[in-house]
């Protein structure tokens, strides 16, 4: 158990060791003390308060990282979970300000509105790919700047709330029935005190989401034939699962749960409650690095997530005692860079051995057999 | 052969038939909608400034193809190449931009290389890391080098130390000779207001009028790069590597080294188009590449991995964004979806001549869409102008995709003795 844990935390302590080494030599180059940097950062992050902020933080990458690390599994790029899920989120927002529903209707409606929208979006990729052979990279990319424009009209022309006469373009706000409350009383009943932060009430449904992953992925007949599909196409086919229906399945369900990653945000965080041009609009790409990070496991996406916002909770006041804060975006991506070339060393590396142990058991085989079954697995590509 | 087979079923001859299409419904467009701007050489002249980055691009993107290797980091690499030349170009001068552009981007090429060439890494995460971590980069050199600095800040550097040259060609489009002014022969003609004439006249004039050196060292690259990679031995080997990896090592040329040198030139290239871009604003501003390199990347696919092709591409989508920066910019979309409309339309009668039934019908129904957008929209939106370059995109791949021929073992890892 000791040896697995330690193969499996083998490439990302490498690479987190390597990301830190080089901010701290950019740090170096640009005259400042990497030792006041780093323990500054801890300080950012050593208190109840900072915890809960991460967390937070940490939430909508978490969903964003599952949707991606789906198609992931099954060697599909979903490069377009930015567009699903920016064009979701607009939509259900001003969905969810034109109803009026009692609160946990009001908050499904809108959950649902989200799903279908990403999920509906998604679909474009999978057709493409399924009838036309459109390499769904190209695709995605395509339609993540597409469904920026599409947005931006919809806010503008269609969508944006005229009442209050605001001069920025943003959608209704939505009516405490569709908010999700907060969950303090889950710390402060332990008498730790939060200050100022508050624990968002997303997290409930990004844990869910986590665990009906695992779920469906390692309990589920479809889980298993997305796995062997990924591992291996040509046994899957020959198994009798449908190749292009499972293409399909997956780039919608990633598109589906794509949908909810702007929901925190929309429904949990008192920031926003509506659409508007302070909106995060990244989220999408940050998940293709959690998705990498965390080897599109569920457990291991939920600590990327987790590290990725410690960095950026750590780094950011930095600015203030004259630390440039963009090192933060050095440090996860230079700790991302690191990470992938580190997966796939240790990978080769096993692959080598397993290979290596091979050869040795059908060299025993050969000694006592026929020669001619004497020959190298994984031989040929 | 009858000369009517010869122009249905030869290629060269249905580039020239479309080629006139465009050209008569680019006219049409312009006496219909009675906007001049739709072809005049201003509009040609900043569509052809736009048109060059995207196509340093997409150039980028066929030396990394080429030699095997999928570039989906171009994005990255051109913003490399923004940094470096808002920063050179404002201690040095506007050609050390170039060159510091060329430098930042063949710096996140060779960064790439060692991930894809060394270790094997997936070409598409590989590319993405360095997207990822190409602006965290340039923001932290933004930091580093430009805020406190009077005009410079964290998001745009204080400005190039002098602006680049430009040049107009003598004769036809007024050019000085020894100081001498010369006569502008094609402003003449395209004041007319003739069919066809006048508008073949506004674009020779909007591509020899007043044309930055970096614009023009653009046009040289594209050709030199194209006859190295199709006429030189070492092009040869560069494309081997990417078709046939496994051959091209048993005949001796190092694969490992070919993919190198395809992602050092194509990071210098799109580190380029980032210098290009940073000329044209005279100065670095944060996220100025705004999506050009994966509009390069649709090019290369548009353009099916050959140079005429992306220039194409390059041509069209410069154009789309060339118009979005004229005076009065929604009258002139509005004109070019009436062109686009009657091109549409003529496509649609020569796929009826050729008898690609199924075709003509999918393309008829755009027309017709494109007809009636023009007739109900008094003013288009923006927004929705920007998309257009990638719905043709999405469209041209999803029709053509049988069509195209990428190169045939790139984004596949490859070690040396492997087959």
């Amino acid at each position: 158990m000791l040896g697995r844990i330690s193969r499996v935390l083998l490439a990302p302590g490498v690479a987190a060791v390597m990301a830190i080494l080089i901010a701290a030599i950019a740090l170096l180059i640009s005259r400042n003390n990497p030792f006041t940097a780093f323990s500054a950062m801890w300080d950012n992050i050593s208190n109840a308060e900072s915890v809960v902020l991460i967390i937070n933080r940490a939430v909508p990458y978490y969903v964003s990282g599952v949707a991606v690390a789906i198609g992931f599994k099954m060697n599909l790029f979903n490069i377009g979970a930015n567009g699903q899920y920016l064009l979701a989120a607009l939509i259900a927002a001003w969905a969810g300000a034109q109803v009026n529903l009692p609160a946990p209707l009001h908050v499904t409606f809108i959950l649902m509105v989200a799903v279908i929208v990403g999920a509906a979006w998604a679909s474009i990729a999978a057709i493409l790919k399924v009838t036309r052979n459109v390499n769904e990279v190209i695709s995605t990319i395509m339609l993540n700047f597409i469904a920026t424009g599409i947005v931006a009209f919809l806010l503008t022309e269609q969508f944006r709330e005229r009442e209050s006469g605001s001069l920025v373009a943003q959608t209704p706000t939505l009516p405490p029935s569709a908010r999700l409350p907060h969950l303090d009383w889950l710390v402060t009943w332990t008498g730790v005190d939060l200050g100022n932060a508050r624990l968002l009430g997303f997290l409930p449904i990004a844990i869910a989401i986590g665990v009906a992953y695992h779920l469906l992925l390692n309990r589920s007949r479809f889980g298993f034939e997305l796995r062997l599909s990924g591992l291996n196409p040509e046994a899957a086919r020959a198994a009798g699962v449908n190749p292009k229906a499972m293409i399909a399945k997956t780039i919608i369900l990633s598109g589906a749960i794509a949908g909810l990653i702007g929901m925190h945000s929309l429904l949990a965080d008192p920031q926003f409650y509506k659409y508007g041009d302070q909106f995060p609009r990244m989220l999408g790409f940050t998940g293709i690095s959690l998705a990498l990070l965390g080897r599109n496991h569920p457990a291991g996406v939920a600590a990327a997530a987790l590290v990725w916002a410690m960095i950026e909770r750590a780094t950011q006041p930095l600015s203030r005692i004259g630390i440039p804060q963009e090192i933060g975006v050095i440090m996860q991506g230079a700790f991302l860079l690191t990470a992938i070339i580190a997966y796939e060393v240790v990978k080769r590396r096993n692959d080598a051995n397993a290979a290596a142990r091979a050869a040795a058991m059908s060299q025993t085989v050969t000694s006592a057999g026929p020669p001619h079954t004497a020959q190298l697995p994984g031989g040929g590509s | 052969m009858s000369v009517w087979h010869k122009i249905l079923h030869q290629p060269r001859y249905r580039m020239m038939v479309f080629a006139l299409i465009g050209v008569i419904s680019m006219s049409v467009g312009r006496v219909v909608s009675d906007n001049s701007d739709l072809t005049s050489g201003g509009t040609f002249g900043v569509a052809l400034r736009t048109a060059a980055p995207i196509a340093l691009a997409g150039l980028a993107g066929l030396f990394a193809e080429r030699s095997g290797t999928v570039n989906i980091g171009l994005e990255g690499m051109m913003v490399m190449g923004t940094i470096f030349a808002g920063w050179w170009g404002w201690q040095y001068g506007p050609w050390m931009a170039i060159l510091g552009g060329i430098i930042g981007g063949m710096l996140a090429g060779l960064l790439m290389s060692v991930a894809t060439t060394t270790f094997g890494v997936n070409h598409i995460v590989a590319g993405f890391a360095i997207n990822i971590l190409a602006p965290g980069v340039a923001r932290f050199m933004a930091n580093e080098l430009f805020t406190g600095v009077p005009g410079g800040s964290v998001t745009s550097s204080p400005g190039n130390s002098s602006p680049m040259g430009r040049f107009t060609m003598p004769f036809t489009s007024g050019g000085d000779l020894f100081g001498w002014s010369s006569p502008n022969l094609l402003k003449g003609l395209e004041d007319r207001g003739w069919f066809i004439l006048s508008d073949l006249a506004g674009a020779g004039r909007g591509l020899t009028t007043n044309i930055s050196y970096d614009v023009l060292l653009t046009i040289v690259i594209f050709a030199g790069a194209t006859y190295i990679l199709w006429r030189t031995p070492f092009g040869l080997r560069l494309r081997a590597a990417g078709e046939r990896p496994a051959a091209a090592d048993s005949l001796g040329v190092s694969v490992v080294k070919m993919r190198y040198i395809g992602l050092a030139i194509s990071g210098g290239l799109a580190g380029m188009g980032g210098a290009v871009l940073v000329l044209f604003a005279n100065r670095y501003q944060e996220q100025q590449v705004a999506g050009r390199g994966f509009l390069g990347l649709a090019t290369l696919i548009f353009g099916n991995w050959r140079p005429a092709g992306i220039a194409v591409g390059a041509g069209l989508f410069g154009y789309a964004q060339g118009i979005t920066l004229r005076t009065n910019p929604d009258q002139v979309v509005r004109a070019l979806l009436l062109a686009a409309a009657v091109a549409l339309g003529l496509s649609a009668i020569w796929m009826l001549a050729s008898r690609n039934f199924r075709a003509m019908g999918f393309v008829a129904l755009i027309a017709i869409a494109m007809f009636w957008a023009y007739f109900v929209t008094e003013r288009p939106n923006n927004q929705l102008v920007f998309v257009t370059p990638y719905v043709v995109t999405l469209v041209a791949v999803s029709v053509g995709a049988q069509r195209l021929r990428p190169p045939a073992e790139e984004g596949i890892p490859w070690f040396k003795g492997q087959l």
